[in-house]
Formats: C-alpha cells, sequence, structure tokens
C-alpha cells in the first residue's frame, strides 16, 4: 500500500538559514503522527512542504503517492479536496461568518444545495462542541479557542482523509482539549483518518500519536512509537519527555514505560 | 472504515426490490462518500426521494463506504427520522449517531422585509450623519491631545510628521507634474483655439493664470492626493485595526491621535499646498508652451504679464485652499481607517469609502471657498 505521506530528502532554506537538511519521513494510512520539536526547529515549515505552500530546495514531498512540486494543477486541486488543514492561528476568513466559512468548502464543490449544506455545517458545528448559536457571529467576534475548534469544523467540511492539525490545542481549556482528543480519536476509527499533529502539548501527544516524529538538529532525529523516542538521548527529548512535566503527563496516561531502560 | 478488501469500489447506487409478500425494500449500494457523491449528489437526492415510501425496508447493509456527507443524505430521505425497518453494514451506523440528536435541520427562516428598501436609505442617511459626527469628534480630541503638546513641544511626533511630508509630499511630485504638465497644455489649446476666434490672444493669459492658480490647481492636486495619500492612510489604520496593533498602542498608554494621526494632518496640511504650487507652476509652464506655439505668445512675455493679469490674491487663496484640502483629507482617511472593523471585507469598503468621501469633501469646500471669495481677486484690470 503507497504511503500517505512521502518525504525525501528534504532541504528547506531561507537565505542562509537551513531548516530541514536531509530529512525523510513516511506517514501510512491510518497513522497518527505528532511532529515535535522546538520552538523553530521547523515544524510549521515542514507542515507547509507537505502542503505544498512552500517550495524545497531539494528532495521531493509525495501526497497520495503524487509529488506536489511537479504536478498539474488538476491534479493538485483533487489533493487538496482529499485533506483538511487547521492552521496555527485558525486562518479563518475575517470577513465570513462562522457559518460561511464552514459551508465555503462544501459550496466550492456545486454538489449540494443550500438546505444540505445548512445540515452539514449545523453538524460540524455538533461534532467540534460550538453552539449553534455562534453561526452568524463573525470571526472577529469569537474567543481564541472558539477559532480553534471551527477552524477545525471547517478543517473537517469536506470529509477528509488526511488531516493536518498545526497546535490544535493551543488556547483551549483542559476540558475542551480532552474532547478535541476524544473527537479525533473517533473520526479515525470512523473514517480511517491519516492525521499529522504538530503540538506541544504533552497530554494531547501522549494520548492521540501512534507514532512520534522529533524534528531537532534539521532533520527527524528520531521516528517511532512514543516508548522508542524516549529512549533517545538528544538533549531535546530528554528535556521535553522527561523534564518534570513530561513525566507527570507520562504517568498520568498510565504507559508502562520503562524509563530507566536508557 | 468498512471495506470489503476484495471487491472494488463501486458508485452510490439506489435499488427498489419488491418482494413475494409486496413489501418494498430500498437497497442502497457502493460507496456513499463525498469522493463519490461529488458528482452525483443531485441525482441521487432525487433517487432517494422517489425511493423513500412509507413503510419500505431500507437496506443499507451493502454499502461499501459511507461519511458524514453520505449519511446526511440519506438522513434528509428519511425525513430526518430512522425508518423502522432499517439494516446497517458493520461499522456504518456511527454516522447517523449526531443525528439523532434533536435539532439538526431546524432552519429559522427570516420573514421577508416588506420596509427594507425605506429601511435601508434611512440606515444609510443615519450612517452619514454618523460619520460627519465622527469626524468632528476626532477633529476635536485631536485639538484637545495636541494642546497637551503646546506645553512640551519636544515631546510632539516630529520624525512622525518628517515622514509623513516626505511619503505624501515629495513622493507625490512626479505624477502632480505629469498632471500637471498635461492639463495645462490641453487647457491652453483649447482657450488657445476660441480666443484666436475673436482675436482676444492676450487674455490667454488671465484665463490660464486665474483658472490654474485658484480653481485647478489646487483641485487636482488635492483630488490626486485624496486618491494617493488618502487610501493610503486609511489602509494603514484600516490593517492596524484588524492586527490589534491600535489597541496595543492604546494599552501601552499612547493615543494614537497624537502618534498617528495629528502627524498626518499637519503633514497633509503642509505639503499639499507646496504640492499645489508645484502642480500650477508646471501645469502654467505647459499653458505657456502650448500657448507660444498656437498664438506666438513667447514664455517670457507670458510669464511677464502674468503677475500683471492675475492678482497676488490668489496664489495665496490656492495656498490657503491646500491647507484646508489637505488637513480635510487626513481627517477623513484616518476617520475612516478608525472605523475599519476588524476583518478585511471592511477594510477595502472603508478605503474605498475613504477616497470618495475625501474627494467630494474636497469638492464642496472648493464651493465654499468659490462662494466666500467670489469677489476677491477676479475683477479684470
Ligand atoms: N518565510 C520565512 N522566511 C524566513 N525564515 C522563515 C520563514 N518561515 C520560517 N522561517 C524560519 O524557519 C524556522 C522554523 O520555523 P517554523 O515556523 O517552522 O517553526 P516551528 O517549529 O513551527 O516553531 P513554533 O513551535 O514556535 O511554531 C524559524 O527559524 C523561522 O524563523
Ligand atoms: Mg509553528
Amino acid at each position: 500500500m503507497t504511503p500517505i505521506i512521502e518525504v525525501e530528502g528534504l532541504w528547506t532554506q531561507f537565505g542562509d538559514h537551513v531548516v530541514h537538511k536531509d530529512l525523510n519521513l513516511t506517514v501510512q494510512a491510518g497513522e497518527v503522527v505528532s511532529l515535535v520539536g522546538g520552538s523553530g526547529s521547523g515544524k510549521t515549515t515542514l507542515m507547509r512542504q507537505m502542503l505544498g505552500l512552500e517550495q524545497p530546495a531539494r528532495g521531493s514531498v509525495r501526497v497520495f503517492g503524487i509529488p506536489l512540486h511537479d504536478s498539474d494543477s488538476g491534479t493538485l486541486k483533487k489533493i487538496r479536496k482529499r485533506w483538511g488543514v487547521l492552521f496555527q492561528g485558525g486562518a479563518l476568513y475575517s470577513a465570513l461568518s462562522v457559518y460561511d466559512n464552514i459551508a465555503l468548502p462544501l459550496r466550492e464543490l456545486r454538489a449540494f444545495d443550500d438546505d444540505f449544506v445548512h445540515d452539514m455545517v449545523m453538524l460540524k458545528l455538533d461534532m467540534v462542541d460550538i453552539e449553534r448559536s455562534h453561526a452568524h457571529k463573525m470571526p472577529s467576534d469569537l474567543s481564541g479557542g472558539m477559532v480553534k475548534r471551527i477552524a477545525l469544523a471547517r478543517a473537517l467540511a469536506l470529509e477528509p482523509e488526511l488531516i493536518f492539525l498545526d497546535e490544535p490545542t493551543a488556547g483551549l481549556d483542559p476540558d475542551r482539549s480532552e474532547s478535541f482528543v476524544k473527537l479525533i480519536q473517533s473520526l479515525r476509527h470512523k473514517l480511517n483518518l491519516t492525521v499529522i499533529i504538530v503540538t506541544h502539548d504533552l497530554d494531547t501527544l501522549v494520548s492521540l500519536s501512534d507514532k512520534i516524529a522529533v524534528l531537532a538538529d534539521q532533520r527527524v532525529i528520531v521516528y517511532g512509537s512514543l516508548q522508542e523516542a524516549i529512549t533517545v538521548k538528544h538533549p531535546f527529548v530528554i528535556n521535553f519527555f522527561l523534564g518534570e512535566r513530561g513525566l507527570r503527563a507520562l504517568s498520568a496516561v498510565g504507559e508502562s514505560i520503562k524509563l530507566n531502560q536508557t | 472504515m468498512p471495506q470489503a478488501p476484495t471487491a472494488p469500489v463501486q458508485h452510490p447506487e439506489v435499488h427498489e426490490i419488491r418482494g413475494a409478500d409486496g413489501a418494498c425494500t430500498v437497497e442502497l449500494t457502493g460507496a456513499w462518500d463525498i469522493r463519490a457523491l461529488e458528482a452525483r449528489a443531485r441525482n441521487l437526492q432525487l433517487r432517494l426521494s422517489e425511493a423513500a415510501r412509507a413503510g419500505v425496508r431500507w437496506d443499507l447493509s451493502r454499502v461499501q463506504r459511507m461519511d458524514h456527507i453520505g449519511a446526511l443524505l440519506i438522513w434528509r430521505a428519511w425525513a430526518r427520522r430512522r425508518p423502522t425497518q432499517l439494516a446497517f453494514a458493520p461499522g456504518i451506523e456511527v454516522f447517523f449517531d449526531k443525528f439523532d440528536a434533536p435539532g439538526v435541520g431546524a432552519q429559522a427562516q427570516s420573514a421577508a422585509d416588506m420596509l427594507a428598501l425605506v429601511r435601508m436609505l434611512g440606515a444609510r442617511m443615519l450612517r452619514g450623519l454618523d460619520h460627519a459626527a465622527g469626524m468632528v469628534q476626532l477633529l476635536g480630541q485631536v485639538l484637545i491631545d495636541s494642546m497637551a503638546l503646546l506645553r512640551r513641544p519636544a515631546r510632539g511626533p516630529w520624525r512622525e510628521i518628517s515622514a509623513n511630508l516626505y511619503r505624501v509630499g515629495a513622493q507625490a511630485m512626479g505624477v502632480t507634474a505629469l498632471v500637471g504638465m498635461l492639463i495645462g497644455i490641453v487647457l491652453s489649446y483649447l482657450s488657445s483655439e476660441q480666443l484666436k476666434a475673436v482675436g482676444a490672444n492676450a487674455l490667454i493669459v488671465n484665463i490660464l493664470g486665474i483658472g490654474i492658480i485658484r480653481e485647478l490647481g489646487p483641485v487636482i492636486t488635492a483630488v490626486l492626493v485624496a486618491g494617493r495619500s488618502g487610501s493610503s492612510i486609511t489602509a494603514q489604520l484600516g490593517v492596524m485595526r484588524v492586527t490589534e496593533e491600535l489597541d496595543a498602542l492604546s494599552v501601552m498608554g499612547i493615543p494614537h491621535t497624537v502618534r498617528l494621526i495629528l502627524p498626518k494632518i499637519i503633514a497633509l496640511a503642509i505639503a499639499l499646498p507646496l504640492l499645489i504650487l508645484w502642480t500650477s507652476g508646471i501645469a502654467l509652464v505647459g499653458g505657456s508652451i502650448a500657448a507660444s506655439h498656437e498664438l506666438g505668445i513667447s514664455m517670457h512675455s507670458f510669464l511677464s504679464s502674468l503677475p500683471v493679469a492675475v492678482p497676488t490674491i490668489n496664489l495665496w487663496l490656492g495656498l490657503g485652499k491646500g491647507v484646508v484640502f489637505g488637513a480635510l483629507i487626513a481627517l477623513t482617511a484616518c476617520h475612516y481607517g478608525l472605523r475599519v472593523q476588524p476583518n478585511t471585507e471592511s477594510l477595502g469598503i472603508g478605503t474605498t469609502n475613504s477616497v470618495v468621501t475625501s474627494i467630494t469633501v474636497v469638492i464642496i469646500a472648493d464651493a465654499i471657498f468659490a462662494v466666500m471669495f467670489a469677489d476677491v481677486g477676479i475683477s479684470l484690470q
């Protein structure tokens, strides 16, 4: 079975600043992969590469087996209907109401009538736990956490097979983070969803991810299960997972992880 | 996802099967997900609603794929209620869970508004008044805030003023010169043709002198500056509103009237008269070139008879208009910039309104000037 995402020998460079150096990453269908790394280690940039928003200096990115950087626009358009993206800042269209933001991708298909779109939007709002009375608000009148959830609803509008989430739980209260985790879990079982998450939130990371890719030193230093990730002796890994907060999160989920194995 | 590993995925289809006992079964097969439905939704919707009669059995056990879109399509055909006789393929039922919660589909229809037109007209008028009041208020606020500066001139926004002067003044010299030159030439050429016919060649100096120095120079420069700098001021303040920079300034205790608005008003009030001087000068040069070509009046005699033909008061009037127009343009542009709502569409609307309003305001102010100074500086000597 072809992998959903294949990144091979990727170099990203801004001026003289090399962000990724010969980076490789493969994601199989149905996996939930978390990208972790220090601030500025290039997680968002890697995600933008996978979305075809950034041009690699070298290397290739394939999504659904299709190379992003030398395909014609018709092929790319088809790919773009099959994925959903939650940007770090939400990126809701500020001129459109919540309702229209979610309805936009559905209307763009021109396959469904207004009534159908309405029902679908309401369903998506229910899914992300937003009250329907907020549907006619403008994005500037929403709280930060609501923006996140509505952006998620928009990302889910076209029932994607692949979904990218950049810091999905940042700015959510613990309760909402929890229901967010549950939502993603239920969706992946229902829809066989492949999920790429960029996150600093250890609880989300531990409870959702099948695999963890740790970005440091311009590449993926480890890619594997949580168990494999925490056994790597790299200063970032040690600080991130085996610091006080990390240990607390690991023990909280009751993972039977042998820490002293290192 | 329930997906038979061997069978290839088929198109979604609706089959109506009549059993031996006369009972009707509707069987759905194939993939009922967005990828398959995208092209067929309308057709299937029709088929489903035809098939959906009371009392039929629904058999969804041969559905290969499902997602929320497909489920909603079927749900709507069921009139938002689960049919009593229903069979699901494994793993499909979950998509219908959310629908059973009350409320999906309850759509509030807003009644048609008969008085919409009247209401719109009224709203427009009130908005216009509101803008006028807002501008006066803004001007007042700027004056009050700048009173404090009079006591401490060293704290004034001098750097901002000079930066604005450069941007609205110096950088506009190219375009105003070009427009001024062309207007001068065209006006002079057209008037020459008429004057030649009545043999009043010498009057070209009066016509161009009064026309350009007193009216055309100020108004044309002001219109250009309103389009060029007014729009950029509105867009700048508007983006600052969208990105919450204005809020950041106010929480730091920096009044934006002093830092942002006052410098723009002062800069435009200084720059516009200077630009008018420049544009009128160039327009006169253009006019005299055309006059020498058409009427044989040399540039030297054109320029030397200018002070006689045009009383100096006209020049001061033109410059005075410049100061007023400049301040009005800046005030209008700032007002619209501050009124921008934090979304991109409002930014576009605000910028358009700002330019339209400031040009209108300039022309109204010009008319007022014309009435007020009707008997100053235009008597023929
Ligand atoms: N358009 C750009 N031009 C120049 N440098 C850039 C650009 N985009 C990103 N960078 C740089 O690339 C590096 C990685 O940025 P990126 O946004 O991917 O970090 P990140 O891992 O997502 O960090 P965070 O966790 O803080 O969101 C940073 O050093 C950043 O300054
Ligand atoms: Mg980032």
